[in-house]
């Protein structure tokens, strides 16, 4: 038996590293798996709450974050590939500027 | 200490070993890797925590799908690391401090205010896969109906997104 006191600690702490990631690194690619770490360590609290409560809710809705962060995968790394394309580097330092 | 919690606190170790390793490896490829084994510890946490369909789809979507895809535009562009650069120097020391910041509010409201109650019981107890699978099902087509056909056109949206975004324009000057 676990507190569940302790699945949200390691949530946060998971939840941190991904905001440290998006903040420190300069890697377009990384500050993306970054975002994914953020989502899975959401989901994770939400499930140990779900299972707390004997509830199916938190459940559901975690397959509907699964859903979503799929479909944003897809679109965010087109849009990679599009940067990279026309700037040759996906270095977020380098796209300072609005003009395509 | 019961078998369940020295099993949490090894995994949980994986998983914030494997995150960090995410962090900080220099190469975008074993940035991938790492967090692929970040995800499969959580899938494992969820079939502790009596999710196992969560824990399937995680493992199939996540690791399977997603990571891949990942790896697939890393080789594509090529782009496993980049070249040192100095435009914002104060940045990264202000992130961190930051990060910090940020997990001592988490952590203080967990302790002072949320204060989550209960405990989690080993899975065997409290559920088995066909009855946690039967639940959601009934569950996701009666309750959740509309926002699984809303989810259904998301996806759609997303795909017919990344096909026009990356399709070559007829006639465009390449």
């Amino acid at each position: 038996m676990v507190p569940v006191d302790y699945y949200i600690l390691l949530s946060a702490i998971l939840f941190t590293i991904g905001v440290t990631g998006v903040l420190v690194r300069r890697n377009a690619l990384i500050i993306f798996m970054s975002i994914e770490l953020m989502l899975n360590s959401a989901n994770l609290a939400i499930v140990a709450f779900s299972s707390v409560i004997k509830s199916f809710s938190g459940q559901i809705f975690v397959f509907f974050v699964i859903a979503v962060a799929a479909a944003e995968v897809a679109v965010g790394l087109a849009l990679i590939v599009e940067i990279f394309k026309s700037r040759r580097s996906i270095d977020v330092d380098q796209m300072s500027s609005m003009k395509g | 200490m019961t078998l369940d919690l020295a099993l949490f606190l090894l995994l949980a170790l994986v998983a914030i070993a494997s995150a960090l390793g995410m962090l900080l490896s220099g190469n975008a490829v074993y940035s991938a890797l790492f967090l692929v084994l970040n995800f499969i510890t959580v899938a494992v946490f969820y079939l502790m925590l009596g999710a196992p369909f969560i824990a399937m789809a995680q493992i199939t979507v996540y690791a399977g799908a997603i990571m891949v895809l990942f790896l697939f535009v890393i080789m594509l562009l090529g782009a496993e690391s980049l070249p040192k650069s100095n435009v914002l120097p104060w940045q990264r020391p202000l992130a961190i401090g930051l990060s910090l910041l940020l997990f001592a509010e988490a952590v203080y409201l967990l302790v002072t205010k949320a204060t989550p109650e209960g405990n989690i019981l080993p899975p065997a107890e409290t559920v088995n896969a066909t009855e946690n699978l039967q639940h959601l099902g009934v569950a996701l087509f009666t309750d959740y109906l509309l926002p699984f056909e809303v989810v259904s056109i998301l996806l759609l949206v997303a795909m017919v997104g990344a096909i026009i975004l990356t399709k070559k324009e007829k006639g465009a000057a390449k």
